[in-house]
């Protein structure tokens, strides 16, 4: 998660952050973060988590 | 920041939901029994009578208020054991209709233990962790259904559930309502329309070992225990009576400040809800800010480890919960908040009770921005 927010200013908007993430949270916390910071939730595969940076 | 093992204020209990301190009466009601409630109530000589009296009169105390029959009401030896006999006896009562067990997403895990041993159908909830009525509707009417459970109010996010509602959808059905009160018997009425109801003493400040069952007269209940009488809900064995009495002198006791003690510590929710929110950065406060508890607030603090939360805040003298997955059993996030889809890293439950003092509400919102700021800056944020 803090590895997620270093990571989306340094991208441009319209582009995607993929996480890995073995933490049993994270399918639950990274779309909560997303909803939390305004950014959007693309999609889950397994342990990869897709964001993209949308403001 | 430095650790001097010496917090800035008086050390204050803030996890009711988990166990309330025991209330005054509690303390003078279980030594008064200690004393004469001793003897096994089913014996025929005249200390068992003894016994058999203050039994009863704890029963009639308890059923007058929960609105019951006194023969509806048994003691159990745990809050988890009323709800799991609720569970068990209720789905071995409608065995013949069906193994179906219908219960919102967002049960104490005692009641999903249970659920395990039948046809499980869970219903979820909102974001503000409110029963999605439309879905338990269709649940209950689906065939095969014994036994529907619903919890009164989420004991870890506070959201009161909308049991009058969910009610009618089960008599409508045809099907039993099992309601967790817990967290709402001795704090606030029940609504009515229930089949079964488990609550638990120790949550409002009576002893703990005490837990309460109530099966209402006609619905079919089946002892998941080997005893004698398999349609009573007595537990088989010898329950502690003097715990049981201290139960319900201190049910009568907190029942008659409950209003007034729900406007005090409502206040202070809010209190904490409206500061949380404006002075820690990137927090999300959780449950229904209306339709809830009024002792409970649940927040989740982004990039902020549950565990470090509570170890710090229980260095500065704070006692609460969290259902952060690296401070449960099963190391998984809480089942509650991941129903909802709210944050459950950073998480902490504050529950009040009629010992909190504003002062210890000030102190721990004065303490909590520095303890999460501490975290993350230690984390590098």
């Amino acid at each position: 998660m803090i590895r997620l927010a270093r990571a989306i200013p340094a991208v441009a908007v319209g582009e995607i952050v993929r996480v890995l993430a073995d933490d049993p949270a994270a399918a639950n916390d990274i779309p909560a973060w997303c909803r939390m910071k305004g950014q959007e939730f693309v999609a889950a595969d397994g342990q990869a988590f897709d964001v993209r940076r949308v403001t | 920041m430095d650790y001097t093992g010496d917090p800035a204020g008086a050390p204050a209990y803030l996890d009711s939901a988990t166990a309330a301190p025991p209330h005054p009466v509690t303390r003078e009601a279980l030594l008064a029994a200690l004393a004469d409630g001793w003897a096994d109530p089913s014996r025929l000589y005249a200390a068992g009578r003894r016994a058999q009296q203050l039994h009863e009169a704890a029963t009639a105390v308890v059923a007058e208020i929960l609105g019951v029959r006194a023969d509806e009401v048994s003691f159990q030896p745990s809050g988890t054991a009323a709800a799991q006999a609720a569970v068990l006896g209720g789905l071995g009562g409608r065995k013949r209709v069906g193994r179906v067990l219908v219960h919102s997403a967002i049960e104490h895990s005692a009641v999903l233990h249970a659920a395990r041993t039948a046809e499980a159908v869970e219903v979820g909830v909102d974001r503000l962790g409110r029963l999605d009525l439309d879905a338990w509707g269709t649940a209950v009417r689906a065939g095969g259904v014994a036994l529907a459970g619903l919890i009164s109010a989420s004991h870890e996010v506070g959201t009161v559930q909308p049991v009058a509602a969910a009610a009618e959808l089960c008599a409508e059905a045809g099907v039993p309502l099992f309601v967790d009160a817990a967290q709402t018997v001795g704090r606030a009425p029940v609504p009515p329309g229930w089949s079964l109801l488990s609550a638990s003493a120790h949550k409002w400040g009576g002893p703990a070992g005490v837990g309460v069952l109530v099966v209402r007269k006609g619905v079919r209940w089946l002892s998941p225990y080997p005893q004698d009488d398999l349609y009573s809900p007595r537990h088989p064995g010898a329950l502690s009576l003097p715990a049981v009495v201290a139960a319900a002198a201190s049910l009568r006791a907190v029942v008659a400040e409950a209003r007034s003690e729900a406007v005090r510590l409502s206040a202070l929710v809010d209190r904490i809800r409206e500061r949380v929110a404006a002075t820690v950065p990137d927090v999300e406060i959780v449950g229904d800010p209306v339709e809830r508890l009024p002792h409970l607030v649940t927040f989740s603090c982004l990039y902020v480890d549950g565990e470090a939360l509570l170890h710090a805040l229980d260095r500065h003298g704070f006692a609460v919960s969290s259902g952060s997955s690296c401070t449960s059993s099963t190391l998984r996030p809480s089942h509650v908040l991941e129903a909802m889809g709210v944050l459950s890293h950073g998480n902490v439950r504050v529950s009040l009770h009629r010992e909190t003092t504003e002062a210890d509400v000030e102190r721990f919102l004065t303490v909590l921005p520095d303890v999460v700021a501490a975290i993350r800056k230690e984390a590098g944020i």
